[in-house]
């Protein structure tokens, strides 16, 4: 179906847009169907996308009620409100819901989103297998919510140690929720990752050679391919937790020759990467946040992406630094304190580029710059703590108290939420037509700066003062009443500026003042579409010739050529971004949904009888079957 | 951690308060804490430097109103990032060289005469011991450590099911006690005092009353006390207590506990055989005294939801004489 265009013909074209026919054209071509049915077929990335985004936003909600409750229960010394049993299953679903539901969901939406319109291409290359991905997460949580709700919540943790999490000690169904979730969360990423690093690599713009991605795009490319390398440790950790648990292999027990350490092991390989996962899109968003609101080009491109790339790599070298406790070689523990200072350099450079970005540029003081200035501040404390974390002689001290709960904070919240809710205010007018309400926004900074650090700065002393971590109570003599019972005020302040966002984000949608193609000013590719951005992404697909093309020129050269009465994309070289041919998409189709749905009956059916999974393999068999027939004749 | 502008009042304030304490991780008792402390304190106020120096920029950045694009002005600011870069990596080496300075320290070998203690994590009590050269001079106790001041302690840390993490902060840093593995920690006590210490890792419903003390004395003292233990549990010396012993050893509690000499040999919960030598029960949680002592035996899960001791239902007389003969166990 595709063939040779590396001469496609580039001309100068004022238009971007294509004119009438060929619009009306290519909206026919990509249209989604319509009526329920065609929700649930959508294969579209900015549909798809955007039900990442929503839903994550759903499983926020529950994961910031679940906080609030332990927050409520840690108030005062010896409180009634959770038993032990509760709060267990509470704190475990907190952390597997912001992390697996939330912080790599929200991120994994916005970039599929955004990549493709930022590299100037319509769709991303699988777009039905970009549907399961979706369905899956989806599934997986309300699977996941469904056992919490039916006192079935897992219970041993968000880490899941051995032999806790094992048979022996945690019987019942609970610790498989958390084992299947994994499944469904870490195939998700799996699937979006593969989807765009391809679009990242095949389907950029022509012209757009490698030294020209946008930064978030980098930052993007680079999170993906730690993706990658980062979810199949945890799969097989999953994997093997779930085959000693349902049949009695012995992976993890100490006495039949397995080892407790290698859950630590292969679950921190992923687990610290994982950081890095949800932070660097973060970075993404603060490079691009900066240039728009400095109008000028972040300064060191090529330091910043050879950071990211470091980061990357430096990343998969830190996970024993969540072990020192468990008595490695001291030589060996230095290596990893090495490599955990060392991280600290490329994440340096890119905060010195960004304020000699922002030096001398007299940046407009718009909310989304506040809330890179307040991931600025949260950041750094987070980084610092991270150091005196990475020493081994001081970690051991710190290790599991609240100090780490207050590093972890910093660096997610900060390093992640911060320039989330920052990003969402800049690109809210891209995906909605809509601007976000400006006072609302400031209003929601500043509730959620002074709640978060009045929630979260005590908990470093409380760490000094020796209070663990995961404890349901703590006796009146130990004296860490007043610190937490000032950390539970912050937690309602946090709670009142997240439900600002939400007033704000409901009001704008109804009413926010329109937003035309380009709000900001900004430079790169997105904003060359109208806001919303047709189905098609661009009426015709940009050239570019710079890093930052809507700056650089002022009418930017279109490809001409592709098909327009088909779902066709321009494939170019990975390198420099010329032409290579075309290739056509699939469109929509309800076959992603039925397969995931099939799949996931085997999975989750595993939990309480083993015979479930190759029967939901042999389901998925004939939706699998139709979807090849199918694929074939678009 | 670090002190912000606004709020630093208080801050401080708390922050003085948490400094010193049985129970702090700033106010060291051993050589190997003071290392910490001293390392705590140089990488705090290095960090405290960073942050305000950062903060101090950013603020310059974002208030200057001159707007400059000149290439003069992109090759100051390459300078300044090369420079800014250059010299945190200096810092992080210097850094480096200290943690692995103090890390080495920290773990040199406790030599030969060390006093050896054997600790066992259970769900959610510390089993003691102090071997001896003779097994009938063993030591077995719970959730109370006695240890002489001046002379290196050697801890053999290891789990009866799952993993637990050993942490009195005034001694030492955390040492997990993971089932199927041996790990050991070393520290010489430099002053005398009780210092409490608590499961840093969560290991399950009472994971947050796992507590411990550790007793720090002079070694006179030290030694007259390890005397008293090696001895069999005192007979009872009235009718009530005789009375006690029996109810003791008539209930269930027989399954689960030993008291040495006592006639009462169970393993799976705290040997009793001088419980009433011991400041608290239930895991340093309740102090010993005879009214708690009496809760604890009825209800202990009201008390610990999700421990592992089963509720006793026993007449008031029979609770009554119990008690006195626990009380009677020095």
């Amino acid at each position: 179906m595709s063939s040779t265009a590396r001469s496609l013909p580039v001309e100068q074209e004022p238009d971007l847009g294509g004119t009438e026919k060929e619009r009306s054209e290519l909206a026919r071509a990509w249209r989604e169907r319509s009526g329920f049915l065609g929700l649930l077929a959508s294969a579209d990335h900015k549909t798809i996308g955007k039900r990442y985004i929503v839903t994550a936003f759903g499983f926020f909600v529950l994961g910031g009620l679940e906080a609030l409750a332990m927050r409520l229960q840690l108030a005062r010394p010896e409180n009634r409100f959770l038993n032990p049993d509760l709060y267990d299953q509470i704190f475990t679903m907190h952390g597997t819901t912001m992390m697996f539901f939330f912080a790599v969901p929200v991120m994994l939406g916005i970039r599929l989103y955004f990549v493709p319109l930022m590299v100037g291409t319509r769709n991303v290359p699988f777009p039905r297998l970009n549907a399961v991905g979706y369905w899956f997460y989806l599934i997986g949580g309300v699977y996941l919510y469904s056992s919490f709700f039916a006192n079935g919540g897992p219970d041993a943790g968000w880490f899941d140690y051995v032999p806790l999490a094992g048979s022996e000690f945690s019987s019942g169904h609970r610790v498989d929720a958390w084992v299947q979730i994994i499944n469904f969360t870490e195939v998700s990423a799996l699937i979006v990752a593969s989807s765009l690093i391809v679009t990242v690599f095949k389907q950029r713009a022509p012209g757009m050679s490698l030294n020209r991605i946008p930064l978030f795009v980098w930052s993007i490319l680079v999170t993906m391919i730690m993706v990658i390398f980062a979810m199949p440790a945890v799969i097989f950790a999953a994997g093997s937790l779930n085959s000693d648990r349902t049949i009695g292999t012995h992976f993890f027990n100490a006495a039949e020759g397995g080892d407790a350490l290698l859950w630590q092991h292969s679950f921190w390989f992923f687990g610290h990467p994982e950081v890095y996962i949800i932070f660097l899109p973060a970075l993404g968003m603060v490079a691009t946040i900066l240039s728009a609101s400095c109008r000028r080009e972040v300064f060191g491109y090529t330091a910043i992406v050879l950071s990211l790339v470091s980061t990357g790599f430096l990343g998969f070298g830190l996970w024993v630094h969540h072990m020192f406790a468990t008595g490695l070689p001291q030589m060996g523990q230095s290596f990893f304190t090495a490599a955990s200072l060392m991280i600290a350099i490329p994440t340096g450079v890119q905060l010195f580029c960004w304020i000699a970005t922002i030096w001398g540029s007299r940046p407009r003081l718009e909310p989304h710059l506040l809330f890179v200035l307040g991931f600025f501040f949260i950041f750094v404390i987070g980084g610092l703590t991270g150091l005196m974390l990475a020493s081994v002689p001081l970690d051991l001290q710190v290790h599991d108290t609240f100090f780490v709960v207050g590093h972890l904070h910093y660096v997610l919240i900060g390093g992640a939420v911060f320039p989330l809710l920052g990003a969402l205010y800049y690109w809210f007018p891209k995906m909605t037509g809509r601007f976000l309400g400006r006072r609302l926004a400031f209003f929601t900074f500043g509730f959620l700066f002074l709640g978060f650090n009045l929630t979260f700065f005590p908990m470093h002393e409380l760490g000094f003062m020796g209070m663990p971590r995961r404890v349901y109570t703590y006796l009146p003599e130990k004296g860490w009443g007043p610190l937490n019972l000032l950390s539970t005020i912050g937690a309602g302040l946090i709670a009142v500026a997240i439900l600002l966002f939400f007033v704000n984000v409901v009001r704008s949608l109804r009413r926010g003042a329109r937003a035309g193609m380009n709000p900001w000013g900004a430079e790169t590719l997105e904003w060359a579409t109208e806001s919303p951005p047709p189905v098609y992404n661009f009426g015709r697909l940009p050239v570019v010739s710079s890093r930052s093309p809507l700056w650089e020129e002022k009418e930017l050269p279109v490809v001409t050529g592709l098909r327009t009465d088909r779902r066709e994309l321009l494939v170019t070289h990975a390198l420099d971004g010329t032409p290579s041919h075309r290739e056509e998409v699939p469109g929509p189709s309800a076959l992603p949904l039925i397969i995931s749905i099939t799949m996931s009956i085997g999975l989750i059916g595993s939990v309480f009888a083993v015979l479930w999974l190759p029967a939901g393999a042999l389901a998925s068999i004939p939706p699998a079957l139709a979807w090849y027939w199918t694929e074939d004749e678009p | 951690m670090r002190r912000t502008g606004r709020g630093s009042c208080a801050a401080l304030f708390l922050f003085a308060a948490g400094c010193r304490g049985v129970y702090s991780t700033l106010d060291p008792a051993t050589r190997e804490a003071a290392r910490i402390t001293t390392l705590h304190w140089v990488m705090y106020w290095m960090c405290a430097a960073f942050f305000f120096a950062m903060m101090t920029v950013l603020a310059v950045a974002v208030s200057r109103q001159r707007r400059s694009e000149t290439p003069e002005g992109d090759r100051r600011r390459s300078v300044s990032v090369a420079v800014a870069a250059g010299s945190s990596s200096v810092l992080l080496l210097v850094l480096l060289a200290a943690i692995v300075v103090t890390g080495h320290a920290n773990v040199a070998p406790a030599g030969a005469k060390a006093l050896e203690i054997e600790v066992i994590g259970h769900q959610w009590w510390w089993e003691v011991r102090y071997p001896a050269r003779s097994s009938a001079h063993d030591v077995t106790t719970a959730n109370e450590i006695h240890v002489p001041v001046g002379r290196a302690v050697r801890l053999q840390l290891s789990s009866g099911d799952v993993i637990h993490s050993f942490w009195v902060p005034n001694l030492h840093g955390k040492k997990d006690l993971i089932p199927g593995r041996r790990t050991s920690q070393v520290f010489h006590v430099e002053k005398e005092g009780t210092f409490r210490g608590q499961c840093a890792e969560f290991c399950g419903y009472q994971h947050a009353h796992m507590g411990l003390i550790v007793f720090a004395e002079s070694p006179r003292l030290f030694e007259a006390w390890l005397d008293r233990q090696r001895r069999l549990a005192s007979e009872p010396a009235g009718g009530a207590e005789r009375h006690g012993r029996e109810v003791f050893l008539s209930s269930p509690c027989v399954l689960c506990h030993t008291i040495r000499g006592g006639g009462a040999f169970g393993h799976k919960a705290p040997d009793l055989t001088h419980l009433a030598s011991r400041t608290t029960i239930a895991s340093a949680t309740l102090p010993n005294t005879p009214g708690h002592l009496a809760g604890w035996v009825t209800d202990p899960q009201s008390i610990k939801p999700g421990n592992r001791m089963p509720p006793n239902i026993l007449a008031a007389n029979d609770l009554d004489d119990l008690v006195s003969y626990l009380r009677s166990l020095r």
